[in-house]
């Protein structure tokens, strides 16, 4: 099982150090999950661990390697990143962008193989979105569209898959549609999985494993009964939060109650809503 | 065409070579149509002029048999098909540099101006004619050639580092646009007026006057860049869904679009040293193509280069047509059509 791990990695935007000496090592096998305040690096993280962001000191590794030192387009093949929010040109229909995803495997005379064809139906069975195949992905929903683009990232085959956001702007069943869907390639598939959430709940629900995030450091990592507790919550988010236990699947819920800081402003307590305050800093 | 779309690609997988490629179904019909209404336009436009020519003596000289008449074989072969084959290699290549170009810019309202490739020729071009009129009128293409390389080559160094963001790409290069326009304007503003006069038409974008000798030199450039476009088609795709997509596919960014860009400034100053600056061209022809086709560069570049080809030269023979016997430059009709279009497209983009 491939193995990811950032060491005392420095990750910079414009010379302005985000993330200082940080140490990521991804639990092989289970879905990682990173939370923290905006503004509090966990974008940057990903984007380092998926090398869209070339770290200013320590390395990546991947089974060993600096990810750095491995050919481009044979990383592509053993780590997928699905960026936030990403566009798509006007028109382009669901069956186009996911064969987009056979392109680290594709050569010059090689661009549609009988396993192209393979990998690129079951990625869009596993996520539902046979039947869009022939759809531009312009006329669809949100929820569609977000499926279709994870369809793509499965079409690359990598055993792990870096997904910065991908519940953002949905409405909450399409967010339980898409977590599902990484929860199944998970357990099925044995796919590696970090994604960066905003609900806490959904993070503790799905995800084996948390990394709590504050000013670009980690503030403790681990399983989410350890990491979702009042005392870390506030020194995260400088909120005061219960935790509570959920009957069904034993895993812990937070419902937060009020600011510790009287400096904070007054609106916006839940963990899940302050996007809607400050401008998102990456 | 959505149902079309929805029975999935036409896969080509020849035996058990390691060969294999998939288009759009709807490119092989569109295409045939492009080329038929290429055929049919071409003998038009070979036929018309003062001394007309029935469409099926044109037919008849190109394929090397008697039509009864001693002059038509010179009047066909030697005076006007090579204008006309111009005007469409001029489209062609227009055309597959602005799609080439409003791929890495991520914009379909990109054309390949944002290169530099025009405003460098332009600039070169109105230069020599106005500030050396003595010189033969034969330097004016490699002229407006160096003119479209130097810029481009400004342009492409100074927005490719960093790994060349679309964005960084569309400023830069409408900023140089701006302040080659601005001293071409100088130069014909400071010029004599015969000599400005002169520098204008060249300016329209024409294809009056083109032999055999213009269409040899066009060709070696479109025989390697055009192959190229094609070939790199894969990489536009990828490199379309934005840099963060592209890179983590695997997508080699500054390699790809440098080579893309390289093939779009060749294929875009091949055509304007040829016929000077015709305009819109590399903006409308793409725009038409993703109508017919999609946005995938397999089926798109070769859909948006016969579109280009066809529009050319079609606006050639209006331009000689509408009038007569005076004669409008090609490029004053593909303004006077691609300015409105221009237009229309901008003010759709601003409602959705």
């Amino acid at each position: 099982m491939s193995v990811l791990q950032a060491r005392d990695i420095t990750l910079a935007y414009d010379g302005v150090p985000v993330i200082a000496g940080v140490d990521l090592p991804v639990p092989p096998g289970q879905i990682t999950a990173l939370i923290g305040p905006n503004g509090c690096g966990k974008s940057t993280l990903l984007r380092g661990l998926a090398r869209l962001l070339k770290p200013r000191a320590g390395a990546v590794y991947l089974d060993g390697a600096a990810i750095s030192a491995l050919p481009t387009k044979e990383l592509a093949r053993r780590l997928g990143i699905l960026p936030q929010s990403p566009t798509a040109p006007e028109g382009l229909t669901v069956r186009d962008l996911v064969a987009q995803g056979r392109y680290p495997h594709q050569g010059w005379f090689q661009q549609w193989s009988r396993e192209d064809e393979a990998v690129v139906a079951r990625a869009l069975d596993i996520t539902g979105t046979t039947a869009l195949a022939g759809r531009p992905l312009d006329t669809l929903s949100g929820g569609q569209r977000q499926r279709a683009w994870i369809a793509m990232a499965l079409a690359q085959e990598t055993p792990i898959l870096l997904l910065d956001e991908p519940t953002t702007f949905l409405d909450i069943a399409h967010q339980l549609e898409v977590l599902h869907l990484l929860e199944r390639l998970n357990r099925e598939e044995g796919r590696t999985i970090v994604m960066v959430v905003h609900d806490l709940n959904h993070a503790a629900r799905y995800a084996g494993h948390l990394v709590a995030m504050a000013e670009g450091r980690i503030v403790v990592a681990g399983p989410p009964r350890e990491v979702l507790t009042p005392a870390t919550l506030r020194e995260v988010f400088a909120v005061e939060v219960d935790i509570l236990t959920d009957r069904r699947t034993g895993a812990p819920i937070c419902v937060p109650y009020g600011l510790c800081s009287p400096a904070a402003p007054s609106l916006g307590a839940a963990p899940g809503g302050e996007r809607a305050h400050q401008p998102a800093v990456r | 065409m959505r149902g079309a779309a929805a029975r999935g690609p036409i896969v080509i997988r020849p035996g058990r070579l390691p060969l294999s490629w998939t288009v759009d179904r709807r490119v092989p019909p569109v295409l045939l149509l492009l080329g038929l209404a290429t055929v049919v336009a071409t003998v038009l436009s070979v036929g018309y002029g003062q001394y007309f020519i029935a469409p099926l003596d044109v037919l008849r000289t190109f394929l090397g048999l008697e039509t009864g008449n001693p002059n038509h074989p010179f009047v066909v072969t030697t005076l006007r098909l090579p204008r006309v084959l111009i005007a469409f290699l001029v489209g062609l290549a227009l055309a597959l540099a602005g799609t080439i170009a409003q791929g890495l810019a991520r914009n379909p309202l990109a054309s390949p101006d944002i290169l530099g490739v025009n405003a460098g020729a332009s600039l070169a071009a109105v230069a020599l004619i106005v500030l050396a009129p003595a010189a033969p009128f034969y330097l004016v293409p490699p002229a407006a050639f160096a003119g479209a390389l130097v810029v481009a080559a400004l342009i492409a160094a100074l927005s490719l580092r960093g790994g060349g963001s679309p964005i960084r790409l569309v400023l830069i290069g409408v900023g140089f646009a701006a302040v080659a326009g601005a001293l071409t304007t100088a130069l014909l503003t400071l010029g004599r007026t015969l000599f400005a006069a002169r520098a204008l038409i060249w300016l329209a974008g024409s294809v009056y006057g083109r032999s055999w000798r213009e269409l040899w030199a066009i060709l070696p450039w479109l025989a390697v860049f055009v192959p190229l476009a094609l070939l790199l088609a894969r990489h536009l795709d990828v490199l379309h869904l934005g840099d963060d997509v592209a890179r983590g596919l695997g997508s080699r960014l500054a390699l790809w679009r440098g080579l893309l860009l390289l093939t779009a400034v060749a294929l875009a100053g091949a055509a304007v040293a040829t016929a000077g600056a015709v305009g819109f061209v590399g903006l409308m022809a793409p725009h038409l193509a993703r109508r017919l086709v999609g946005p995938a560069h397999a089926g798109l570049l070769p859909t948006a280069a016969l579109t280009g080809g066809l529009i050319v030269l079609l606006a050639d023979l209006a331009g000689r047509a509408l009038f007569a016997p005076v004669e409008l430059p090609c490029g004053v009709i593909t303004a006077i059509i691609g300015a409105p279009y221009f237009f229309y497209l901008l003010y759709r983009s601003g409602g959705s």
